[in-house]
């Protein structure tokens, strides 16, 4: 586990170096996922070691925003007088953007031919 | 004759992390348990229900914000290494991943457009507008990137996070109904989707129901975090001009 959580924090901290040192528009821990995912394809070893870890913190990736989550609950006036109005865009927007992106990816699927072979497959229990 | 005196248990208790790092750890648990109990019902979101018992707590007790995150800044912290930490999925799915680019370019662009445009018109037609209306843009994306995004568009970073987060409990909680309602059952478009238009807490919600989907949210959500950083400024413009 140690190892693992090291590899993950290496790759988070280069990642913050380069983002900040080059002013990148990408967030550090994202260039750090890429880095992470280059490591793993040149050396398969590292996907090994980091596997178990990495499962254990993306099984429970909702705990991590419980607290930003808590801060929107206590600074709800934030969203001042236009609060009913911000959540009637957020929920329609929300769900524009999940229906448009959801029917493309279908449907450039479908016309290249190129099927799912997860869509039979059953949610995990 | 008392051993000690509550306020001052209470008064250690609040100067120390463990209290409400340990809060946050249990409202989870039982956001996660009841989440369990309903069968992965959308609604009864994990995130949602943690932040509504720590709300009521903070409220009850009078604790203020910045006491509470000196403890839960530990989960918090985490975030960074989970990020890193989706690149195991998208390798172990590489080949599906490598199979579908093209769906997946797409896909991002149509979402991520959809996303930006679709909260300044909605919003400008209910009469939002100045900083508040430029919080919208980066709605989508994850946190970090759509504070800064907010930032260098003139919006207030403090609600763009509250947005944000909001945006994603949104999506966690509509994108089954809604994938059902439309008899999608690819479940690498699901994930795609959701991870595009609700970052991190969509990609949560999609780890919870399939991995693979859940592989696809965290593709969907890096992508996303760097379209909508090189594209909000520009459809910004367009529609101030």
């Amino acid at each position: 586990m140690i190892p693992a959580v090291t590899i993950l924090l290496v790759c988070q901290l280069i990642g913050e170096t380069l983002a900040r040192g080059l002013a990148l528009p990408v967030p550090g821990p994202v260039l750090g996922m890429a880095l992470l995912l280059a490591g793993c394809l040149a050396v398969p070893r590292i996907a090994q070691i980091v596997m178990p870890t990495a499962q254990g913190i993306l099984a429970h990736l909702s705990l991590l925003f419980v607290p930003a989550g808590v801060g929107v609950i206590s600074h709800l006036d934030i969203l001042g007088g236009s609060g009913p109005a911000l959540f009637v865009v957020l929920l329609a927007s929300t769900a524009l953007a999940l229906v448009a992106g959801v029917l493309t990816f279908v449907g450039v699927a479908w016309l290249i031919g190129n099927k799912s072979d997860t869509a039979q497959s059953e949610p995990r229990p | 004759m008392t051993a000690v005196d509550l306020p001052d248990i209470w008064s250690y208790l609040n100067r120390e992390p463990l209290l409400w790092l340990t809060a946050t750890l249990a409202a989870y648990l039982v956001g996660d348990q009841l989440s369990q109990r309903a069968g992965r019902n959308p609604l009864v979101n994990p995130v949602l229900v943690a932040m509504l018992l720590l709300g009521g707590l903070l409220w009850v007790t009078g604790t203020p914000y910045p006491t509470y995150f000196e403890g839960a800044q530990f989960v918090h912290f985490m975030l960074g290494p989970a990020t890193v930490a989706l690149a195991i999925p998208l390798y172990a799915n590489r080949a599906q991943i490598k199979s579908a680019l093209l769906p997946m370019i797409a896909a991002l662009v149509v979402g991520s457009v959809t996303a930006i445009v679709s909260a300044l018109w909605i919003a400008q037609a209910l009469g939002i507008d100045g900083a508040v209306w430029l919080s919208l843009a980066p709605k989508s994306t994850t946190a970090p990137v759509a504070i800064g995004i907010a930032e260098q568009l003139g919006g207030l970073p403090t609600l763009t996070a509250a947005l944000v987060i909001l945006t994603g409990i949104i999506g966690a909680v509509i994108v089954t109904p809604l994938m059902r309602l439309m008899r999608i059952r690819d479940w690498r478009a699901r994930g795609f989707a959701v991870g595009v238009a609700a970052h991190g807490i969509g990609t949560a919600r999609a780890f919870q129901v399939n991995q693979s989907a859940g592989a696809f949210a965290g593709i969907g959500m890096g992508l996303n975090a760097l379209l909508t950083a090189l594209i909000a400024p520009y459809i910004v413009s367009l529609f101030l001009y």
